[in-house]
């Protein structure tokens, strides 16, 4: 229709043309009269530039004329192709290396191909926000709880096959990038009998890992300060750091090859069927179930229902937001819909430093006993550090702001004090993230939650979830596709424990 | 050439050859071509796997020691006995003399697994062997820094390595040679999969102080640098 316009304006900016149509070659004879070459009238450049174009609008006005008319197949309503599908067995809300490592898992273990729709919802096609990309990357097997072990083992092996399980045909194969450096924790006297038990666990798990006593760490790393530690752990094999935006890309790219149905929107409502039940107290419990989800295109009021089976949480940092959609947390304070789901986000800081003297290769990822880590980046004498804040002084989660002030208070002193080497140092840059910080105790919530019958939870895990990533993917799958946790059980993470106040806790310093 | 004729695209075209008609049938037959190829490259992979196999069996009869070094045989590799001077080789064709039987519980001290196709799972057939002293891995494809990283089970015994011509190292994978406290010779080179490799020898130097560090093949000549001076030149001239 605006061709249309168009054509018109310019019949009627332009007089005379149904007059007539007089191209202006009076200046153009090649030989003699050479007249002012140059013509003075400022309505012939116009006219010019209108019969250049005049052949290309009648033919647009041509086509336009026949797609109008019945027989041909365009039509005046155009159908958004980025809207999900109307209808899909699986939504996964958030696109992050969780949510598709469980999309890449669902597929793989579908029985029939096409057997599951799933669609992947992710809020932020720049991931600017997202906790994958913004994170250390790092991957250890020192946890203290064995199902946390067992995830990293499983991920490490996941990550040693990766061509295996994510190569595509005809594409690159996966370079994750992985620095086989080991983790290396410290411990004073308070906690040297911590990190013992933890060790025994490990090595019960089948994690290799060794303990270094003072003057074999000093042996072993010259460049640290042996002041306070009694006892330091040391991740031999299937632990060190790799680029999470690849592992990030490599699930997606191979979920997608499989059939899963990307879409970039926001969740931001749900449409359920609440079956009220009444227990013998008189107290009326309100389990609902998910009909269909509301994605909201981004920047536009267009929005899709999409009717789904099966929801599937793995919003990270914003899972609790998700949950408070449902009513979750704004029931009465004595019953299970008055407990909201304690996950919230956690802004942590990540400086990277240049120090030219500093540690060479072997410098594993060093955490300290006051919590402070770094490890290096590259082969520059780039360093990555940074230091959990204590429970008073979190920092507020509005935005994704660094504070320099936060390095030199916090991070610096007890990095110069654990290498001597750091006290000449020099921050080049910074970034901060979100922790999908799990207020109650710190470990991944997984499982099906108790009201709502069919949103699947995977979030929570406070700076793990980068790591245990193809394992938590995989549980998952299994406990929608076969009902129960086949490969490694992690039924003591489920919602139950924060129904029942009984915290898993980590008896790890950081 | 023959061409059947309900291939042929249309009326009035010249008829397709024979290679425009294998195509055409091909790209109708989209998935079933892609579940072929990836139906061939898993046979790939699981003929890998059975060659590096663990040798349970072996072990259970004739011990550790004998089984690393059927193991080791199986894949045309080469070893010695601790104690002994004589290598036991197999041929091109795979054909070994049975007499390695002889010295039963004789732990391995030298392997040479150069040019075979050892992968992770097949390290674990040989990390019984405490006291191995020299192991050769020149040119294995399936040799990664997963590979690398699970060699510390030879930390106090290892002292000479041969990585040269690996293609899948990387440099993330020679950080974790740091565990090999004994190592005495090390030869890292023509490795593909290192990017700058001047800069990786000298940090591994540093490293590994104790270490002699063999690194042939690499060109340090100054090419890219050069290519950008000329550009230069050539802007400055116009």
């Amino acid at each position: 229709m605006s061709a249309w316009r168009r054509l018109r304006v310019k019949l009627r900016s332009v007089p005379g043309f149904l007059v007539s149509i007089r191209p202006t070659q009076r200046h153009t004879s090649p030989y003699g009269r050479l007249t002012l070459c140059r013509s003075l009238s400022t309505g012939s450049h116009l006219r010019n530039e209108f019969f250049k174009d005049l052949e290309a609008q009648l033919a647009a006005f041509r086509k336009k004329a026949a797609d109008a008319l019945p027989g041909s197949s365009w039509s005046p309503l155009q159908i958004n192709p980025n809207l999900p599908p109307e209808r899909a067995d699986i939504v996964i809300v958030g696109g992050g290396v969780v949510g598709w490592s469980i999309a890449y898992w669902l597929k793989q273990k579908e029985m029939v191909r096409g057997g599951v729709r799933v669609v992947v919802v992710e809020k932020d096609p720049t991931y600017s926000q997202a906790s994958t990309v913004l994170s250390a990357g790092g991957i250890r097997q020192q946890f203290s709880l064995l199902e946390n072990i067992h995830l990293s083992l499983a991920s490490a092996d996941f990550m040693r096959n990766i061509n295996e399980h994510l190569g595509v045909l005809n594409e690159d194969p996966v370079d994750l990038q992985f620095n086989q450096s080991g983790y290396l924790f410290l411990a004073n006297e308070e906690v040297a009998h911590i990190m013992e038990e933890n060790y025994s666990t490990q090595r019960y798990a089948g994690a290799k890992v060794s303990l270094l006593s003072p003057t074999q760490l000093k042996q072993k790393f010259p460049w640290v300060n042996t002041d306070g530690v009694v006892l330091a752990s040391y991740g031999l094999e299937n632990e060190g750091w790799f680029d999470p935006w690849t592992l990030l890309n490599a699930f997606r790219r191979k979920a997608i090859s499989m059939g899963v149905i990307q879409c970039y929107g926001e969740v931001t409502d749900f449409k359920c069927t609440t079956n009220v039940l009444r227990t013998s107290s008189g107290d009326t419990v309100d389990l609902k179930r998910i009909g269909s989800v509301k994605v909201q295109m981004p920047n536009s009021l267009e929005y899709q229902p999409v009717e789904c089976a099966i929801v599937v949480n793995a919003a990270g940092a914003f899972s609790g937001k998700l949950t408070e959609m449902l009513g979750i947390g704004s029931g009465p304070k004595d019953s299970i819909a008055g407990i909201p789901l304690p996950v919230e986000p956690r802004k942590r800081y990540v400086y990277v430093v240049h120090c030219p003297d500093g540690p060479g290769l072997d410098t594993p990822f060093l955490i300290d006993y006051s919590g402070v880590y770094f490890r290096r980046e590259g082969l520059g004498g780039n360093y990555i550090a940074g230091v959990s804040p204590e429970e008073a002084e979190e920092p507020d989660t509005s935005n994704l702001e660094v504070d320099h002030q936060f390095f030199e208070e916090r991070v610096w002193p007890g990095l110069a004090h654990r290498v001597p080497a750091f006290e000449k140092l020099k921050v080049t840059s910074a970034w901060a993230g979100f922790y999908d910080y799990n207020t109650f105790d710190q470990n991944g919530i997984i499982g099906i939650h108790p009201l709502i019958n069919n949103m699947y939870l995977a979030t929570g895990f406070s700076g793990h979830g980068l790591q245990h990533s193809p394992a938590v993917g995989r549980a998952v799958a299994e406990l929608i596709l076969d009902g129960n946790f086949k490969t490694i059980d992690l039924s003591n993470f489920s919602f139950r424990r924060i129904l029942t106040q009984e915290p898993m806790l980590e008896k790890n310093i950081v | 050439c023959t061409v059947s004729a309900q291939m042929l695209p249309a009326v009035g075209s010249p008829p397709p050859c024979c290679q425009a008609t294998l195509l055409l049938f091909l790209t109708q037959r989209f998935y079933d071509v892609e579940m072929l190829l990836s139906w061939r490259s898993q046979l790939t992979r699981n003929q890998l796997q059975k060659k590096n196999v663990y040798y349970g069996y072996t072990q259970r009869f004739y011990g550790l020691d004998i089984a690393s070094a059927y193991f080791i045989l199986s894949l045309k590799g080469g070893f010695r006995f601790a104690g002994q001077s004589e290598w036991f080789y197999a041929d091109q064709k795979g054909k070994f003399s049975w007499d390695f039987l002889n010295h039963k519980d004789t732990p391995l001290e030298e392997v040479d697994m150069s040019y075979t196709v050892i992968n992770y799972r097949g390290l674990c057939n040989l990390e019984s062997q405490r006291s191995l002293r020299t192991l050769k891995l020149r040119g294995c494809p399936e040799v990664d820094d997963w590979f690398l990283a699970r060699l510390h089970v030879f930390q106090d015994s290892l002292e000479e390595l041969d990585i040269s011509h690996c293609p899948r190292i990387t440099t993330g994978g020679l950080a974790a040679l740091r565990n090999l406290k004994g190592l005495k010779r090390l030869d890292v080179s023509s490795l593909p999969g290192i990017s700058s490799p001047g800069l990786v020898i000298i940090l591994l130097e540093e490293m590994l102080p104790q270490c002699q560090i063999t690194a042939t093949g690499y060109d340090y000549n100054l090419n890219e640098a050069e290519g950008e001076e000329e550009e230069e030149h050539m802007q400055r001239q116009r």
